[in-house]
C-alpha cells in the first residue's frame, strides 16, 4: 500500500479547510498529528471543514485526532463539519469523539522524595514488629500443637530432613573443607615466620570451631534452604493452596511452618558438626604440607590446646541460627502477594535478611561469651 | 433454617469500601448464586464465609457459628463442615490426585486405607474422572479434570455445605454442562446447600434455586431468577439479557 497520504490546510475567509488525501492509519498520522497541533484555531473564522471526500480509508487513531481536533473547535466556539461520501467515517469520528477522554494520562504518579523516604522508613519500621508478630505466632502454635507429640508432624519432618539437609551435607562439606584449607594456609605463611608452626592448631581449633564453622554453615543454609522455603510457600500462596489449606481446616503453621523450623533447628547442629569435621581436616592436611605437622602431633596438640567448650559454644548456637533462617524465611514466603514478581523479591529478601539476622545472633553471642569469660 | 446468615455486613480495605450494610440469608438445600459485576465483591463474600478474610463489621454465621467471635476449635469443626471448590482448583502440586483427595479422610479420620482408598475411587467416578487418573500430579492434568478433581476433595468428607467459586469458569461448555448436572445431583442426593460465584449464565439458568445480585455494595436484589429479571438496573438488564 503506497497511496502517498497528505493533508492540505486551506485558509479562506471564514473557514480553516483540512483536506486529507489517501488512506490514514496508525502508521503514517504521525506528521498529520503534527500539522494539526501547530494549526492555531482563532476567531478570524467561524468554520473548520474537514473534506475527506479524497481518503481512501481510516482508522480509530486518525478519527481521535479529527475529535480532538474537534474539540478544540468546539470550546473555542467554531463550527466543525466533516464532509465525506462515506458514512462510516463520520460514524467513526463520533464514535471516538465520544469516548475519548480529555485528560487520559495513564503515568502513575511519582511520589516525592520525602513523602517516599517516610514511607519507607515505616515500612523497614513495621518490618520489625510484623517479624516479631510472626515469632509470637510461632510460638503460640509450638505451645498449641506441642503438647502431644502426635501432634508433631514426623512425616513432614523427616522428608524436610532429607530434602534440605542431606542433600545439603556434600556442599557443606567441600566448602567447610576448602574454608579449613584456606584459613590454615594463610595462617601458616604467617606463622613460619616466627617458627611459632605448631600454635596453628590453636589457631584453627579456636577459629574454625567457634565462630568460621557455624557462620558458613548458616550461610549455605540461609542460600539454600532458606530461599527454597519462601519461594516453596509463596508459590502455594499464590496457586491458593494454602486457602485450601486453611478452609481444610489444615493449619499452615502446623503442616508447613513448625516442621521446617523444627529440621533447621535440629539440623543446623548436624551440619555444624560436619562442619567442624571437614574444615578441620583441611587444615590438618595443609598443616602437614606447609608447616610439616604430622596428623597424630596435630591431633595431640588439639586435645591439649583446645577446651571441649570451644566446640559447645559452636554447637550452641545451631539450633539459635536454624531457628533465625527457617523463621526469616517462611515468613517472607507468606508475605508473597499476588505475583509473580513478588515471589523473586521475597526470596531475595528470605536470603539477605537471614544471613544479617545470623551476623547479628553470631556477635550477640560474641559478646556474650566474652563477658562470661568462655 | 438459615444455614448463613449475614448480617449488615461492613468490609473496607484502608480507604476502599467493598461492602456497605450487606443482608443475606442462605437456607438448607439451595443452590445460592452470588451474582454481581466484577469487582464488586463476590468472591471476598465468600472468603469471609469460609474465615480466609476478616470483615470489618457486621457478622456472618455459618451452621450456627458467629465466625468473627469463633474459638479455634469450633472453627476446626466448621472446616471440616463444608467444601470448598477453588477457581483454580488449588489442588496440592506436590500431591497426586488420589493423595489430594485422600488427604482430609487421612488427617481426620481413622479409616483404614483400604477404605479411604475405596472412598477416594467413588468421589472419582461421582466427578467424572477415569480411576487411571489417580495417579496423575496436578501439573500433568488438564484444567477441567483440575477442577473436577477439586471438587472431589471438597466433597472427600461428605460435607453439607459446598462453596464454588467459579465451578464453570474455564470449563469447555460441555464440561461446563457436565458440570451443571453433577451439581444439581449432589443436591439431590445429599441435601448439600451450595454457594457458589458465578457468571456462567446458562449455569445459573440451570442451576441456582436462589441468588443475590451484589451491586453498589450492597445486596441490590435477592431471591429466585423470575424476581430478579422482574428488576430493572443497569446490571441486571445487561446481564441477563439474553433471558429477558
Amino acid at each position: 500500500m503506497n497511496v502517498t497520504s497528505n493533508l492540505e490546510i486551506l485558509k479562506t475567509k471564514d473557514a480553516i479547510e483540512l483536506i486529507f488525501k489517501g488512506s490514514f492509519d496508525v502508521f503514517n498520522i504521525s506528521t498529520i498529528e503534527k500539522q494539526l497541533s501547530s494549526l492555531r484555531l482563532t476567531n478570524e473564522c467561524n468554520n473548520i471543514i474537514v473534506d475527506l471526500r479524497s481518503v481512501e480509508s481510516i482508522d480509530t487513531s486518525f478519527a481521535l485526532l479529527l475529535s480532538d481536533c474537534k474539540k478544540r473547535a468546539i470550546s473555542s466556539s467554531l463550527k466543525f463539519e466533516i464532509l465525506s461520501n462515506d458514512e462510516t467515517f463520520k460514524d467513526v469520528v463520533e464514535l471516538t469523539y465520544r469516548n475519548s477522554h480529555i485528560k487520559s494520562s495513564f503515568e502513575i504518579e511519582k511520589i516525592p522524595f520525602f513523602e517516599n523516604l517516610g514511607r519507607q522508613t515505616i515500612k523497614n519500621i513495621s518490618f520489625l514488629r510484623e517479624i516479631s508478630l510472626f515469632i509470637g505466632t510461632i510460638f503460640v502454635h509450638m505451645f498449641y500443637y506441642l503438647n502431644s507429640y502426635k501432634n508433631l508432624r514426623i512425616k513432614e519432618i523427616f522428608f524436610e530432613i532429607n530434602e534440605s539437609i542431606f542433600k545439603a551435607i556434600g556442599i557443606i562439606a567441600l566448602t567447610s573443607f576448602l574454608i579449613g584449607v584456606v584459613v590454615a594456609y594463610q595462617s601458616a605463611v604467617q606463622l613460619k615466620q616466627y617458627g611459632a608452626n605448631i600454635f596453628i592448631v590453636d589457631m584453627l581449633g579456636l577459629s574454625l570451631l567457634r565462630e568460621l564453622s557455624p557462620m558458613i554453615t548458616a550461610i549455605i543454609v540461609a542460600g539454600r534452604s532458606g530461599s527454597a522455603y519462601a519461594a516453596q510457600i509463596g508459590v502455594m500462596k499464590i496457586t491458593q493452596e494454602l486457602d485450601a489449606m486453611r478452609t481444610m481446616g489444615f493449619d499452615p503453621y502446623a503442616f508447613l511452618v513448625l516442621p521446617r523450623i523444627i529440621t533447621l533447628m535440629i539440623m543446623m547442629t548436624v551440619l555444624i558438626f560436619v562442619s567442624d569435621i571437614m574444615s578441620l581436616l583441611g587444615g590438618m592436611l595443609i598443616a602437614k604440607i606447609e608447616l610439616g605437622i604430622e596428623y597424630s602431633l596435630f591431633i595431640d596438640r588439639f586435645r591439649e590446646a583446645i577446651d571441649v567448650r570451644h566446640f559447645f559454644v559452636g554447637m550452641l548456637k545451631a539450633p539459635f541460627f536454624g531457628f533465625a533462617i527457617a523463621s526469616i524465611s517462611l515468613y517472607q514466603g507468606l508475605q508473597v502477594k499476588n505475583d509473580t514478581q513478588s515471589i523473586g523479591i521475597n526470596t531475595t529478601r528470605s536470603v539477605v535478611q537471614s544471613i544479617f539476622i545470623v551476623i547479628i545472633i553470631d556477635a550477640l553471642f560474641s559478646i556474650l561469651f566474652t563477658s562470661l569469660g568462655i | 433454617m438459615a444455614l448463613i446468615e449475614v448480617k449488615d455486613l461492613i468490609t473496607s480495605f484502608d480507604s476502599k469500601v467493598v461492602h456497605n450494610g450487606l443482608n443475606l440469608e442462605i437456607n438448607e438445600g439451595e443452590i445460592y448464586g452470588l451474582l454481581g459485576p466484577s469487582g464488586c465483591g463476590k468472591s471476598t463474600l465468600m472468603r469471609e464465609m469460609v474465615m480466609l478474610e476478616e470483615y470489618t463489621s457486621g457478622s456472618i454465621k455459618v451452621l450456627g457459628y458467629e465466625i468473627n467471635a469463633i474459638r479455634s476449635k469450633e472453627a476446626q469443626k466448621l472446616r471440616k463442615k463444608w467444601g470448598v471448590l477453588f477457581q483454580f482448583g488449588a489442588l496440592f502440586t506436590s500431591l497426586s490426585v488420589s493423595e489430594n483427595i485422600a488427604l482430609p479422610l487421612k488427617e481426620y479420620t481413622d479409616l483404614s486405607s483400604k477404605i479411604i482408598d475405596e472412598i477416594v475411587s467413588f468421589k472419582l467416578s461421582l466427578v467424572g474422572l477415569k480411576q487411571s487418573d489417580a495417579h496423575l500430579y496436578p501439573s500433568q492434568i488438564s484444567g477441567g479434570m483440575n477442577k473436577k478433581a477439586a471438587l472431589a476433595r471438597a466433597l472427600a468428607l461428605d460435607p453439607k455445605l459446598l462453596f464454588l467459586d467459579e465451578p464453570t469458569s474455564g470449563l469447555d461448555p460441555i464440561s461446563a454442562r457436565e458440570f451443571d448436572d453433577l451439581i444439581l445431583k449432589l443436591k439431590d442426593m445429599f441435601n448439600l446447600t451450595i454457594v457458589m460465584v458465578t457468571h456462567d449464565l446458562t449455569s445459573i439458568n440451570n442451576t441456582l434455586d436462589k441468588m443475590a445480585i451484589i451491586d453498589n455494595k450492597k445486596i441490590a436484589v435477592q431471591g429466585d431468577l423470575n424476581s430478579v429479571l422482574n428488576t430493572s438496573s443497569p446490571f441486571i438488564d445487561t446481564f441477563f439479557k439474553a433471558l429477558k
